[in-house]
């Protein structure tokens, strides 16, 4: 039996360079939350359906429940904790504070992440609240404040696009 | 659970390699033959490793493997390496026009952060039954090119898919698959799902015909998902609907052999019967949704 191997893992997460040891089986979701400390990161099912633990992965989501922290060196992550400025909830979140489309919050920050990225690429709002949305368990809203969001941030002066890109250095503020 | 620094782990302890050329990966693959597990985009090996439904004892990550992603449409057909992401596969213009089933299909697969990672590659080795992209592979007469220690090799959708398992051995590495564009035919892929979006559906067909400008089918390549224990090629079906023009009759026969050449699997979601039933209904819908000859094919989905 091999004994578990460990080596240093180097990667840039929401704007800062972070460097620390971990398994090889290690997963990014643990990663984050354990040695890390960014706890923002939920975890629910840890097979991928959920979507709390949805991470933006080159500024793509992923589910950081699905990779090795090994898989993400060199890489740049972007977590829930990237989004407000200096303290001050950025646009999108506000605005889902707004509509209610949360209660509890287990499900909040891959939503997040899901909608920011959605945002930026620009995908219209029937794709963001039709696929990815699909790609997210809420069990509180009934999705009917998360929609909310989405619609309000369609209507918004400027539109969606206003999302920073490229993350890191500006949301890390 | 303690929140100890590095205390939490779900996957059992394997060796990790990340190989950077497709040879170095065929060598470790071969090393190590049953007891590697090929690592592509982590979709369905990972929630195997958090389960320790598997115990592989070296992970080979694919992920750095230079070369294995791209996607080209010449001479008749298009050529995706196995690490092909069904994200990029679901954007590639190019592709798109020339295979329209190909993206309307890989959009039917899980949600858009899964895509990001999922590739066509894992989801062939990984060959649910109930998964659309091998009864795809199957409808379109795929050919999957395999690399071991021992050389390359090619096999037809149907052959890599054996009941309950592929036609992969320990070691093999699928690089590439290759997707026939078949002049006249036009594709669909219908499936009855078990929620409202994403996830293995209840069953699913892809099913195209070719016909002449009278609309007699001279031709027709369909297969199933989720109607047995590997993605089925329904050649009963086919024969029904070639030879004629797509009558009531002749749609009523195929979904008859559909239904007596189905053996699927009865679970909580639904008995055997039940599932026949939606095999029916997906091939009827799929079949409804042919375009008819002469019409715009821009028109399409
Ligand atoms: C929430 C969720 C929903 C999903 N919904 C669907 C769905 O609706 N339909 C569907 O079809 N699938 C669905 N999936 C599965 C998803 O599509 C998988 O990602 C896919 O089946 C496997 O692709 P992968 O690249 O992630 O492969 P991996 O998980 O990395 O590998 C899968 C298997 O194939 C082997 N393998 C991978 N690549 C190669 C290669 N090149 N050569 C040799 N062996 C290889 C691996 O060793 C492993 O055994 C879902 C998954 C999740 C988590
Ligand atoms: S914890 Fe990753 S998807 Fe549920
Ligand atoms: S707000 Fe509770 S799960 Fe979504």
């Amino acid at each position: 039996m091999t004994t578990a191997a460990r080596r240093t893992v180097t990667l840039t997460v929401n704007g800062a360079a972070r460097s620390a040891p971990a398994e090889d089986r290690t997963l990014l979701s643990d990663f984050l939350r354990h040695t890390l400390r960014l706890t923002g990161t939920h975890v629910g099912c840890e097979e991928g359906v959920c979507g709390a633990c949805t991470v933006l992965l080159d500024g793509e989501p992923v589910r950081s429940c699905l990779l090795l922290a090994v898989q993400a060196q060199g890489r740049t992550v972007e977590t829930v904790e990237g989004l407000a400025d200096d303290g001050r909830l950025n646009a999108l979140q506000r605005t889902l504070k707004e509509t209610h489309g949360l209660q509890c919050g287990f499900c909040t920050p891959g939503v997040l992440m899901s909608l920011t990225a959605a945002e930026r690429e620009g995908l219209d709002e029937e794709e963001t609240a039709g696929q990815v949305l699909a790609g997210h368990r809420c069990r509180c809203t009934g999705y009917a404040g998360i929609r909310a969001a989405v619609a309000a941030r369609h209507r918004a002066p400027g539109g969606p696009r206003q999302a920073p890109r490229g993350g890191g250095a500006e949301a890390a503020g | 659970m303690s929140l100890r620094k590095g205390s939490v782990v779900k996957p059992p302890v394997f060796e990790y390699m990340a190989p950077a050329t497709v040879e170095e990966t065929v060598r470790a693959l071969a090393r190590h033959g049953a007891r590697a597990a090929p690592l592509a985009g982590g979709q369905s090996l990972v929630p195997l490793l958090n389960r320790r439904r598997v115990r592989p004892d070296v992970v080979v990550d694919l992920g750095r493997v230079a070369g294995l992603d791209t996607v080209r449409v010449a001479d008749g057909a298009v050529r995706i390496g196995a690490l092909a992401r069904l994200r990029t596969l679901e954007r590639h213009e190019t592709l798109g026009a020339a295979l329209p089933v190909l993206r309307q299909t890989v959009r039917l697969v899980a949600h858009p952060q899964i895509r990001t990672r999922a590739t066509l590659g894992g989801s062939l080795c990984h060959a649910d039954p109930a998964a659309e992209l091998p009864a795809l592979a199957v409808a379109l007469g795929a050919r999957l090119r395999l690399a071991g220690a021992g050389g390359e090799r090619e096999l037809d959708a149907e052959e890599f898919f054996r009941p309950g398992r592929t036609a992969r051995r320990p070691g093999e590495l699928l690089t590439e698959i290759t997707l026939p564009l078949r002049d006249g035919f036009t594709h669909r892929f219908v499936e009855i799902p078990r929620h409202a979006h994403g996830g293995l559906p209840l069953v699913g067909v892809c099913a195209g015909t070719r016909r002449e400008a009278d609309g007699t089918v001279t031709a027709a390549r369909i297969a199933a998902a989720g109607a047995a224990d590997r993605p089925l090629r329904l050649r009963g079906a086919e024969r029904a609907l070639t030879g004629g023009p797509l009558t009531e009759e002749a749609v009523a026969r195929a979904l008859d052999a559909a239904a007596s050449a189905a053996a699927p699997p009865a679970d909580p979601h639904g008995d055997a019967a039940y599932r026949t039933a939606l095999l029916r209904t997906a091939l009827r819908r799929a079949l409804a949704a042919a375009p008819h000859p002469g019409t715009d094919p821009k028109e399409r989905a």
